[in-house]
């Protein structure tokens, strides 16, 4: 019967047998100057279980069960602290972001220059992205903002509120200028789109969706406090750092891959932080304009937008056609609600799926999986959980709770969010605005600065030449 | 024309509206957030070392080379045993300084000499983290022990990441946020021990022995 005896005493009883056996019973010579030393493989071979088998038989036991021993001289020092990152870094990132934007809006739309939007995407790439790692970031920004917005007990920093609302600012009044040669990741896929094809509309419009989608996903998941997704499938930070997730940086390099025939994959088909910059840009005061004055309607800037944003000259309808334009703007105005409403019934459905990237929710099918014993032996996370001695039925009626509370809402509004968006775009789809001109589109266009770069009238008038 | 114009105007007229609503709004709620909380300060990573399970993670999900988490001694808490089981690997176990019975996979743990008082000797062990990758196995071993050795992130190398890697991937959710003006997060017993120290007794007692 083992007594819980106080371990400082074992401990200090083993010190003094080391001691006694130092010098002698030397089965084996000891590497090392240092010949102080005896091999006592034997004597730790017993003791240590023994030792293990008291703290694990005393729960009681003092939580340091080795004192301070008390020195004559020397003086115990204290755990050095190493100085941490500077705040004014946030605030410099800040500036640059700010310094930026408003480079970026006046090279294209006063000085409507390419070459210099050129040489600003590369900057902002060397500083956001490769010095600064991509890290903050407006589009991460969002689910700081939603969680900040959910959460009461998270404040998010002013410095990242400020990086989220910037950029849109700008681009209410610009356009999207942030993501012509500010932001790191549409700077790296502007300098891949290399060979441009034009994605039939049908595509275009349908691969379009995905990222309201995945804005509806990252907001729900911020909101319901389970993870940045956002930030956890980045695909472009692991090559700002030169490492990362395997699977990441596989994701990313398909996605540079793919950049160079279509153009801006991730912003045009993913980006959440895009969607929001695109209802702002739809509203803003100025926009890039293709030609300094009069269309001549060559389509050069149709063909040379690799982002598919150049709107052609409308037709005129005839009079049927009109009728029947209208009829069916009618009949999806009336759709709308029933699609959201059922988007909102199916989405309710997901709540399980939904949850399971909840780590709660995760431990606890885990553990499920090992007490019922369809899985082998145990991770870390559920040896872990056994640890902190809290019982099972805690961790189930947790993961249980946030199934059918918390993840039935979040599902319920993100499947309505999906109704509104394929409504909205069927609307959108069919409402016709009269254009005269090539035009880009203020929603999808992204200032890139390609158009009035290509522009004849704009060539002509940088080299002073003759108007064609 | 006439028409023509006052569809146009129409159009701006909503737009100009839209977007006056729009900046409104973003303004409001960005002044809500930083300033409505009356909380605005700066948020990095820690990770509670009282729920910390040493499981190496922190050495393999870090997303810089060499991770920012490091093993961290707390003086106050050490025991300084000769036979260390923080230094010392339990198989093969040899009283020697030589690498193969040493826990630490880098030799990051310094183990000095101090005094010998009544036939024990104290021996001192100091982390030297440029060399320490965060693998968690000293704390591993120094946890049948006293556990002065735990782990920390160190806020002068970590990025700050918006998700944190490691934390995703602890299986003790034990990385949390705190507050940048208080990047540490001690051992609950660490704590009182150096709150201790700072207020007067204790300090006497490790200076005059």
């Amino acid at each position: 019967m083992i007594q819980p005896v106080g371990i400082g005493r074992l401990i200090v009883v083993v010190r003094s047998a080391n001691k006694r056996l130092s010098p002698g019973t030397n089965k084996t010579s000891v590497r090392g100057a240092n010949n102080n030393y005896g091999d006592y493989e034997p004597l730790l071979g017993i003791l240590l279980p023994l030792i293990l088998l008291v703290v694990a038989a005393d729960v009681a036991l003092p939580a340091n069960p080795i004192p301070l021993p008390e020195f004559t001289e020397y003086q115990v020092p204290r755990t050095p602290v190493p100085e941490a990152n500077p705040a004014w870094r946030e605030y410099l990132d800040l500036a640059a972001l700010a310094v930026g934007l408003s480079l970026a809006s006046y090279l294209a739309l006063r000085r409507r220059s390419r070459r210099g939007l050129f040489l600003l995407t590369i900057a902002s790439l060397a500083w956001l992205g490769f010095w600064r790692q991509g890290c903050t970031c407006p589009i991460g920004a969002i689910q700081n903002v939603t969680l900040a917005v959910c959460d009461p007990g998270y404040a998010v920093p002013a410095a990242t509120v400020a990086f989220f609302v910037l950029p849109l600012v700008f681009a209410l009044f610009f356009g999207r200028t942030f993501c012509a040669a500010v932001c790191p990741l549409g700077a790296v896929q502007e300098l891949v789109a290399l060979r441009p094809v034009r994605l039939p509309g049908w595509l275009e419009h349908t691969l379009g969706l995905l990222a309201y989608v995945y804005l509806g996903l990252a907001v729900v998941y911020a909101a319901t406090g389970t993870a940045f997704v956002i930030c956890r499938y980045d695909p472009f930070v692991a090559f700002f750092r030169l490492g990362g997730d395997l699977n990441m940086l596989i994701l990313g390099g398909c996605f540079l891959v793919a950049g160079i025939f279509i153009g801006r994959p991730y912003c045009r088909f993913l980006c959440p932080y895009g969607v929001l910059l695109r209802w702002a840009s739809k509203v803003s005061k100025w926009h890039v304009r293709i030609p300094p004055d009069e269309c001549i309607k060559c389509r050069l800037c149709e063909d040379v937008c690799p982002y598919g944003a150049i709107r052609q000259p409308t037709v005129v309808q005839d009079a049927g056609q009109r009728a029947e334009g209208r009829r069916r703007l009618a009949a999806l105005i009336v759709l709308l609600p029933v699609l959201v409403a059922g988007g909102a019934w199916l989405g309710s459905g997901l709540s399980v799926p939904l949850a399971k990237l909840h780590p709660t929710v995760r431990l606890a099918e885990q553990m499920r999986l090992e007490e019922t014993g369809r899985a082998e032996g145990s991770t870390d996370a559920s040896d872990a959980f056994r640890a902190t001695g809290r019982p099972l039925g805690d961790l189930y009626r947790d993961a249980i709770k946030l199934q059918t509370g918390r993840f039935v809402a979040a599902g319920r509004w993100l499947g309505g969010w999906v109704g509104l968006v394929i409504a909205l775009k069927l609307i959108h789809l069919c409402l016709r605005r009269r254009r005269d001109d090539y035009q880009p589109d203020r929603g999808t266009c992204v200032s890139c600065g390609r158009c009035f770069w290509y522009c004849p009238n704009q060539q002509a008038l940088n080299n002073g030449g003759v108007k064609i | 024309m006439a028409e023509m114009n006052a569809k146009l105007d129409r159009r701006r007229f909503v737009r100009n509206g839209i977007r006056a609503a729009g900046a409104i709004g973003l303004g409001g709620t960005a002044g809500l957030l930083a300033l409505g909380k009356g909380q605005a300060k700066e948020y990095v990573w820690q990770l509670d070392p009282d729920k910390c399970v040493a499981c190496g993670n922190c050495q393999t999900h870090c997303v810089l080379d060499i991770s920012a988490v490091k093993a961290v001694q707390c003086f106050l808490m050490c025991g300084y045993c000769d036979v260390c089981t923080g230094y010392y690997t339990t198989e093969h176990f040899k009283l020697d300084t030589a690498a193969e019975h040493q826990l630490c996979p880098t030799g990051a743990i310094a183990r000095k000499f101090i005094e010998e008082q009544a036939g024990v000797r104290y021996f001192e062990y100091t982390i030297d983290e440029p060399l320490c990758i965060g693998c968690g196995k000293c704390v591993e071993g120094c946890a049948l022990m006293n556990g002065s050795l735990y782990l920390q992130v160190r806020h002068d190398l970590c990025l700050n990441c918006n998700e944190c890697a490691i934390a995703v991937s602890c299986p003790a959710e034990a990385f949390r946020r705190v507050p940048a003006d208080k990047p540490q997060l001690l051992k609950k017993q660490a704590q009182e021990l150096t709150d201790a120290q700072s207020q007067g007794p204790a300090e006497e007692r490790t200076q005059h022995g």
